[in-house]
C-alpha cells in the first residue's frame, strides 16, 4: 500500500543517514584512500629507483645471469645462460621438493594419522607424541636441524660411507648409478606407455562390465603385468640394453653418477615430516567425521574390518579430508621457499636471492616470485573447487 | 497333570538349583593390568608385530635422546676444547657450557648489558599481561585487555627503545636480539593482528562491493604467497614507497610483513565464525533498531569471537613459528643468535649445532605447546556451554 492511499507520509531521513548513500560515501572514501596510497607508493619507489640509477622494466630477463647453479633439471651455464634461464630453473627445482614432499608427506601423514586412531595404545600415543612435537617445532628450525646438525655432519669426501663402490653417502651429498640407455631402450620405453594406455583402459572396461554384470575383473594384476611385467620381458627381450654408471670416487670430488645434493635432501625430509604431522590431523579429524554407524552397518551385513575401511569409511572421509589436505599441499609448496635458508636453488633463493642482489630491480622480481605463488594458490583452490562441488553430498 | 502340579514337582526335584550362583571372578588375563595389555597391545599376531617394533623405536629415540641431551653431555668447560671427543676421550653429547655462556646473547642479543634490568621489566610487564587475559577468574579483565592492548604496547616502547627526556638512553634495534627479538614479533603480530583481521573480515562480508572486493583481493593474496616473499617485499620495497627522509628501520620493516601476513589469516578465522552465527542474531539486533556498529560490536562479533577463540590461538601458534623467518632477512631474533653462536669460533665443534638448535627446540617446544593445551581446555569450556 503506498503512502499516498493511507495519506502518512514516510518520516523524511536526511539524506546523509540514507544507507544508500553512505554506502556510496563509505565506497568512495575508501577508493580514494588506496588510490592514494598507491599513487604515493608509485611516485615515491620511482623517485627512489633514479636516484639510484636502477632500471627499471623486465629487459634484465635476457641478460646473461653469471652465476652458477648447484642443482638444475634443464642444461644452465653460468657463462651463456640468462636470468630467464634462472628462473625456470629454480621454478623446476621448486616443483620438483615440491612434488616429491607432496608424495611422501601424503603416505607419512596417512599413516601417523590412522595410527592416532588405532586401538593400540603404544601405537596411538606415538603417533600423537610425533604429532605434538613436530607441529610445535618451526620448520626453519627442522631444516637447519637436518641440514646442519645431521647431513652437514656426516663424514667428508675421503671417510665417505660407501656400498660396493657404488652408492656413496658423505656431506657433500648422495650418490647412487646412473642408468644410462643404450640403443634398443627405446621398445621398453614405448612398451611401457602402451601398457600404462592399455591398463587405464582395461580399468574403464572392467569398471563397466562391473556396473553392468556385477562381476569383477582383476583390475590389479592386469595393470602390474601391462605396466612392469611386460616392459621388463621387452628389455630382457632387446639383450638388457641398459648400464649402470658408477660415481668415480675421486680425490676431491666424485664425478658421475646421479648426485643427490644435502640441501635437497634437508629440505624435503624436512618439509615431508613437518607436513605429515598436520596432514595426520587432517586425516584423524576426517575419519572420526565418518559416523561410527557407517561401519557397524558394514560389519552388519557382513563385509570384513579391511573392505570396510576401503569401501566404506575412507571413500566418505574422503570428503572431509581433501579440502584440508589440498590447504596442507598449497602450504607445503609455499613453505619450500625456506629453501633460501639452507641454499637450496628454489625459485626463492635464485630469484629474491641472487638474481634480486644482481640487478637491485626489487619491485620486479618480487612481483614476478609472488605472481608464481599466486598462480599455483589459485590454480590449485580453482581444482579443489571443483572437486568439492563434484564430492559435496547432494542434499534433498 | 495340572501346571500347579508340575511346578510343585520341579521345586521338589533336588537337582534343580533354586539359588543363583555367585559369580566367579573374570579370568585374571581378561581384567586388570594384564587384562588391558592384552586388549590394547597384544591383540592379535599383527598386533603384537606392531606393538614390539613402535616400541623398539620409541626405546631407540628415547635412548638417543637421553643419551646426547644428559648421560653424554659435557656440563662444565670454558671453551670449544671441553666438547671434542679428543679431549675428552668418550662419546661427546650436548655442550652445555656453551649454552651457559651465551645464554645472556640468546636472551638479549647485543642488548647492551647495563640496560638489560629495562628488558627483565619488558618480560614482566608482559607475563603479568598474559596471565590477565587469560586467568578465567581475574579482577576487572576488560582493564586487562585495555592493559594488553593499548598500554603495553606504548610503555614497552618507551621502556625498550628507550626515552632521553625520562633518562633512558636510546638502544637501537639493531641490538635487539634473541628471544627479546621474538616476544617483540610475536607480541606485535598477536596485538595488530587481531583488530585488522577483524576489519578485513567485516570487509569481506560487507554489502558494499568496494569495500568486499579490496578486502578480498588484500586477503587472497597474502595468503597466496609465501611469507618469506612478504618478508621480502617488506624489507626491500616497503624504503621504496616511502618518502626518502622517513626510511623505516630494519625491524619495524620485519613488523609490518609480520603484522600483514597474521592480519590476512586472522581475517580468515574471524570470518569462519562470523559465518557461524546464525542469521537470527543478525536480524534480532535490527529488529531491536540497532545500526551496522553497535549490531556487530554487541551482538554478533562477542559470538563470533567466543566460539573462535580456539582457532585465534592456533593462528598465534603459526604466528609464533613463523616470527622465526626473519632471521633469513637479517633480524637477530632467537633462531639467528643461535646461527651465528654456533659458527663462532670459539665454541664451534661438531655437536655445537645440534646443542643450539636443541635449545630452540624447547624453547618454541615450551611455547607453542603451552598454547596448544590452552586452546583445547577453552574448547572443552566451550563445548560444556552448548552441551547443557
Amino acid at each position: 500500500m503506498s503512502s499516498e492511499q493511507t495519506g502518512i507520509r514516510p518520516p523524511r531521513v536526511p539524506l546523509y543517514n540514507d544507507p544508500r548513500v553512505r554506502s556510496v560515501i563509505y565506497q568512495l572514501a575508501l577508493a580514494a584512500i588506496i588510490v592514494f596510497l598507491v599513487y604515493g607508493a608509485t611516485t615515491n619507489a620511482i623517485d627512489h629507483l633514479q636516484r639510484a640509477h636502477i632500471a627499471s622494466g623486465f629487459g634484465f630477463w635476457n641478460e646473461t645471469a653469471g652465476f652458477n647453479i648447484s642443482q638444475s633439471l634443464i642444461p644452465f651455464s653460468s657463462t651463456i645462460s640468462t636470468y630467464g634461464t634462472a628462473f625456470w630453473v629454480g621454478l623446476l627445482n621448486t616443483l620438483l621438493v615440491a612434488a616429491l614432499g607432496i608424495v611422501l608427506a601424503t603416505i607419512l601423514g596417512f599413516i601417523v594419522g590412522i595410527s592416532r586412531l588405532s586401538k593400540n595404545w603404544l601405537v596411538s600415543r606415538v603417533a600423537s607424541g610425533y604429532v605434538e612435537t613436530i607441529r610445535n617445532i618451526p620448520l626453519l628450525l627442522q631444516l637447519l636441524f637436518w641440514y646442519n646438525g645431521v647431513l652437514k655432519a656426516l663424514p667428508e669426501l675421503r671417510n665417505s660411507y660407501s656400498i660396493a663402490d657404488a652408492i656413496y653417502l658423505n656431506n657433500r651429498g648422495f650418490y647412487v648409478p646412473e642408468p644410462i640407455a643404450r640403443p634398443g631402450f627405446g621398445w621398453v620405453e614405448l612398451v611401457f606407455v602402451v601398457g600404462i594406455v592399455a591398463s587405464v583402459a582395461f580399468y574403464f572396461w572392467a569398471r563397466r562390465r562391473q556396473m553392468q554384470t556385477g562381476q569383477r575383473a582383476p583390475v590389479l594384476w592386469v595393470t602390474l603385468g601391462l605396466v612392469i611385467a611386460l616392459p621388463f620381458i621387452v628389455l630382457l627381450l632387446a639383450g638388457v640394453p641398459i648400464h649402470f654408471e658408477s660415481p668415480q670416487a675421486g680425490r676431491f670430488n666424485i664425478s658421475g653418477g646421479i648426485e643427490v645434493v644435502p640441501e635437497f635432501a634437508a629440505l624435503l625430509f624436512g618439509l615431508s615430516i613437518y607436513t605429515a604431522a598436520f596432514i595426520a590431523e587432517v586425516v584423524r579429524a576426517g575419519i572420526m567425521a565418518v559416523s561410527q554407524g557407517q561401519a557397524e552397518a558394514a560389519y552388519s551385513l557382513g563385509i570384513k574390518p579391511g573392505p570396510t575401511l576401503r569401501l566404506i569409511v575412507v571413500p566418505q572421509a574422503m570428503r572431509v579430508i581433501i579440502p584440508p589436505l589440498s590447504s596442507q599441499y598449497l602450504n607445503l609448496i609455499k613453505n619450500s621457499s625456506l629453501a633460501v635458508a639452507i641454499g637450496y636453488p628454489d625459485l626463492v633463493q635464485i630469484f629474491t636471492g641472487t638474481v634480486l642482489n644482481q640487478t637491485g630491480q626489487a619491485v620486479e622480481v618480487v612481483a614476478i616470485t609472488m605472481a608464481v605463488y599466486l598462480t599455483i594458490s589459485l590454480v590449485t583452490s580453482g581444482l579443489m573447487n571443483l572437486y568439492n562441488q563434484r564430492m559435496a553430498l547432494v542434499e534433498r | 497333570m495340572t501346571m500347579a502340579e508340575g511346578e510343585l514337582a520341579i521345586s521338589e526335584l533336588h537337582f534343580v538349583r533354586d539359588q543363583h550362583l555367585a559369580a566367579q571372578p573374570a579370568p585374571i588375563r581378561m581384567t586388570g593390568a594384564i587384562g588391558w595389555v592384552r586388549a590394547n597391545l597384544l591383540s592379535t599376531p599383527a598386533n603384537i608385530l606392531l606393538t614390539v617394533v613402535v616400541l623398539l623405536l620409541t626405546i631407540w629415540v628415547v635412548w638417543e635422546l637421553l643419551d646426547f641431551l644428559i648421560l653424554d653431555a659435557v656440563w662444565t668447560g670454558a671453551d670449544r676444547e671441553a666438547c671434542l671427543m679428543s679431549t675428552q676421550h668418550r662419546e661427546v653429547g650436548a655442550c652445555w657450557p656453551f649454552v651457559w655462556e651465551r645464554l645472556p646473547y640468546f636472551i638479549y642479543g647485543s642488548y647492551p648489558i647495563p640496560e638489560r634490568w629495562r628488558v627483565d621489566v619488558f618480560f614482566v610487564l608482559l607475563a603479568v599481561g598474559v596471565a590477565w587475559l587469560l586467568w578465567l577468574h581475574a579482577p576487572r579483565r576488560g582493564l586487562g585487555a585495555l592493559y594488553f592492548f593499548v598500554v603495553l604496547p606504548i610503555v614497552s616502547y618507551i621502556l625498550l627503545h628507550g626515552f632521553a627526556a625520562i633518562g633512558l638512553p636510546v638502544v637501537d634495534t639493531v641490538l635487539w636480539g634473541g628471544v627479546l627479538v621474538t616476544i617483540v614479533v610475536a607480541t606485535v603480530g598477536i596485538v595488530v593482528s587481531l583488530p585488522i583481521g577483524i576489519l578485513l573480515a567485516l570487509g569481506r562480508r560487507s554489502h558494499m562491493p568496494t569495500v568486499r572486493f579490496f578486502s578480498t583481493l588484500f586477503i587472497e593474496f597474502v595468503r597466496g604467497v609465501p611469507l618469506i616473499t612478504v618478508l621480502f617485499m617488506a624489507s626491500v620495497m616497503l624504503p621504496l614507497f616511502v618518502p626518502q627522509e622517513f626510511e623505516p628501520d630494519k625491524l619495524l620493516r620485519a613488523l609490518v610483513g609480520i603484522a600483514l601476513f597474521a592480519s590476512a589469516y586472522m581475517a580468515e578465522v574471524v570470518r569462519a565464525g562470523l559465518q557461524a552465527i546464525p542469521k537470527g542474531q543478525y536480524e534480532g539486533a535490527m529488529a531491536v533498531g540497532l545500526g551496522y556498529t553497535p549490531m556487530m560490536r554487541l551482538i554478533v562479533l562477542p559470538q563470533a569471537l567466543r566460539i573462535t577463540i580456539p582457532n585465534i590461538v592456533n593462528t598465534y601458534i603459526g604466528l609464533f613459528k613463523d616470527t622465526t623467518l626473519v632471521t633469513i632477512i637479517g633480524i637477530f631474533d632467537l633462531l639467528h643468535t643461535i646461527e651465528v653462536a654456533r659458527i663462532d669460533p670459539k665454541w664451534a665443534t661438531p655437536v655445537t649445532s645440534t646443542t643450539g638448535y636443541a635449545v630452540a627446540a624447547m624453547f618454541y617446544l615450551v611455547f607453542c605447546y603451552g598454547m596448544s593445551r590452552y586452546a583445547r581446555a577453552t574448547e572443552a569450556r566451550l563445548r560444556k556451554g552448548d552441551k547443557r
